[in-house]
């Protein structure tokens, strides 16, 4: 057999290691993908779950024109707003006192960070009973010591989404709190004490060098927050299967309804490709405005 | 002047701070309490249950097969994770030592992937599995696992930040690729190994979507399906529901215990732009 010359050794060697990786990719991401995009362009025919036809962008058309999608989409947008700041600003505030000189940091980041280790599934549980709607429920029980009224959280289409909120909100600030922890340990104190030498208050320190020196953490934080709030579904399914009636449906739990309940697949992926549409602009968008900030 | 620890200000906030992480646990402090509680002691705001019971406990492995849900998300968290491991090693040391065509092209086709939402996957996974017969299999549930983009990600960024003349004396001397990685480039790489094992775990074991769609016999169930089930089954009984869940919970409360360091840098990791 002829031998390799380096070149040619070199490009076998890097094919054969990157290999499994690639065929996974192949199968488990690239072709499921372009399947999907494929399925919402037809429509369903019979009960299997294959039977379809080619129907072009009718599946489109229908979920532009169906108030059930907006909706989900509406909760969906309500629910990311609302976390993704509080997750932030809180995660932010917390790391900012705990990167001070005290005592007990350890023990309170790991406090902090309990929730993020544990399932969605187990938090949902946890909250449910601690919404219970009885006056013995955890936080109903809490503020009747303020002579508040018990609410039924989680079946009050006024409150159901709040009390989702929350609970993710609680979920998710170890999370921010650690990362922005690493960042601040990165933000050298020569800056911290010109600022002494020239008279600066701490929120002076704050807004005018700690904030801007975070800016990038908090692109991050925000990209991926947003891109994962968009994806809730756990909590809605273990909490509240998406009512009542309709006031926590988001578009997630919207596709797993329409997909393995309703078993319309061809609309479900198209529902799927309109919101990776819809988070993919909002990337760019973001991308942009951060690059230009960079500049 | 370097802050102090003991000055009259930060003592307050350091015991602000603790009762912010006291209120922060309350709700998994309320569900160990709950499961240890008899039903009539259920509705009390009582702390430290008064009897102490396993009831619970017993009804809950009564009622689903909970040990052998536990098993089966520790083998599928267990093996999904060592091969995200294992060919994340493989590709990631490509990305940071060999120099072949289209190396830098198909990194960036690998990063896009991580754009591409779970569920617009989910459905032609679902479909694909199911084709190939792998519904309630092992093989269906950690399939869709084995390879993580982030692991390959991570670990070509500390593959990076390692000296080349170290490996690339290895390899003049006429040790393979494969034994210069293994012998000389991973072992080196403890700590990042130690971070990543942790999170993709944890990323595997708290899974919910895929398994809940990967399975209907419950037999075949992850803790995590199998325990939302059991919330919907058995609504206002708290005190099966909260052992259930705490039982869920068990494995990675004692990882993170155990090495709260390590959890902590490998969540750390995935929020620091390489």
């Amino acid at each position: 057999m002829k031998r390799l010359t380096i070149r040619q050794r070199e490009n076998l060697d890097g094919y054969l290691f990157v290999a499994p990786a690639v065929l996974f990719f192949a199968v488990f991401m690239v072709y499921p993908f372009l399947y999907s995009f494929y399925l919402s362009l037809h429509r369903k025919t019979g009960a299997r779950l294959t039977d379809i036809t080619f129907a072009g962008l009718e599946q489109y058309g229908k979920a532009l024109a169906d108030p059930q999608f907006f909706s989900s989409l509406k909760n969906t947008a309500v629910y990311t707003l609302s976390v993704v700041f509080f997750q932030i600003a809180i995660g932010l505030l917390v790391a900012v006192l705990l990167n001070r000189a005290i005592m007990g940091k350890t023990l309170i980041r790991a406090l902090v960070f309990t929730p993020v280790v544990l399932s969605t599934i187990v938090c949902g549980i946890i909250w449910t009973w601690l919404y219970s709607p009885d006056s013995s429920g955890l936080i109903n029980r809490a503020l009747s010591v303020f002579g508040i009224q018990p609410v039924a959280w989680l079946r009050d289409p006024k409150w159901a989404m709040f009390a989702i909120v929350v609970m993710s909100i609680w979920k998710w600030i170890g999370y921010h709190m650690v990362i922005y922890l690493a960042a601040l340990q990165g933000i050298s104190t020569d800056y911290f004490e010109a600022a002494s030498l020239e008279g600066a208050n701490g929120l002076q320190k704050f807004a005018y060098i700690t904030f801007p020196l975070l800016s990038p953490t908090t692109w991050l934080l925000l990209i991926t927050s947003i891109i994962n709030s968009f994806q809730i579904f756990d909590q809605i399914f273990v909490m509240t299967k998406g009512g009542p009636i309709g006031a926590t449906n988001v578009i997630v739990y919207f596709i797993y309804n329409t997909a393995f309940v309703s078993f319309d697949l061809p609309y479900a992926s198209a529902i799927a490709w309109l919101l990776f549409g819809v988070i993919f602009l909002l990337t760019m968008v973001q991308m942009r405005i951060q690059n230009r900030q960079e500049l | 002047m370097p802050d102090s620890k003991y000055r009259p200000g930060n003592i307050i906030l350091a015991a602000l701070m603790l009762l912010f992480g006291v209120v922060m646990v309350i709700p998994v402090l309320w569900m160990i309490a709950t499961s240890f509680k008899t039903p009539a002691q259920t509705w009390l705001p009582n702390w430290i249950p008064n009897p102490f019971t396993l009831e619970n406990y017993r009804l809950v492995m009564e009622r689903i097969p909970v040990v052998r849900m536990l098993l089966n998300s520790i083998l599928v968290s267990t093996v999904a994770t060592l091969a995200q491991l294992l060919i994340g090693t493989l590709a990631a040391y490509a990305f940071a030592r060999i120099r072949f065509v289209g190396r830098n092209v198909l990194f960036m086709l690998f990063l896009g992937t991580m754009m591409i939402p779970t569920y617009v996957l989910i459905i032609p996974l679902y479909l694909i599995v199911d084709r190939i017969g792998l519904i309630n299999t092992y093989a269906g549930l950690i399939m869709p696992k084995l390879v993580s983009v982030f692991a390959i990600f991570m670990l070509r960024q500390f593959f990076l930040t390692m000296p080349r003349e170290l490996d690339e004396s290895a390899f003049i001397d006429g040790a393979g690729r494969l034994r210069v990685l293994f012998q000389i480039i991973v072992p080196l790489s403890k700590p990042a190994y130690g971070a990543l094992f942790i999170f993709s775990f944890m990323n595997v074991w708290n899974d919910f979507m895929w398994p809940l769609l990967a399975t209907s016999d419950e037999w075949m169930r992850t803790i995590q399906v199998g325990i939302a089930y059991f919330k919907d089954s058995n609504t206002r009984e708290y005190g099966p529901t909260m052992a259930a869940s705490f039982m869920a919970s068990i494995p990675i409360l004692a990882v993170f215990l155990a090495a709260n360091k390590t959890f902590v840098q490998g969540i750390t990791m995935s929020g620091i732009k390489g």
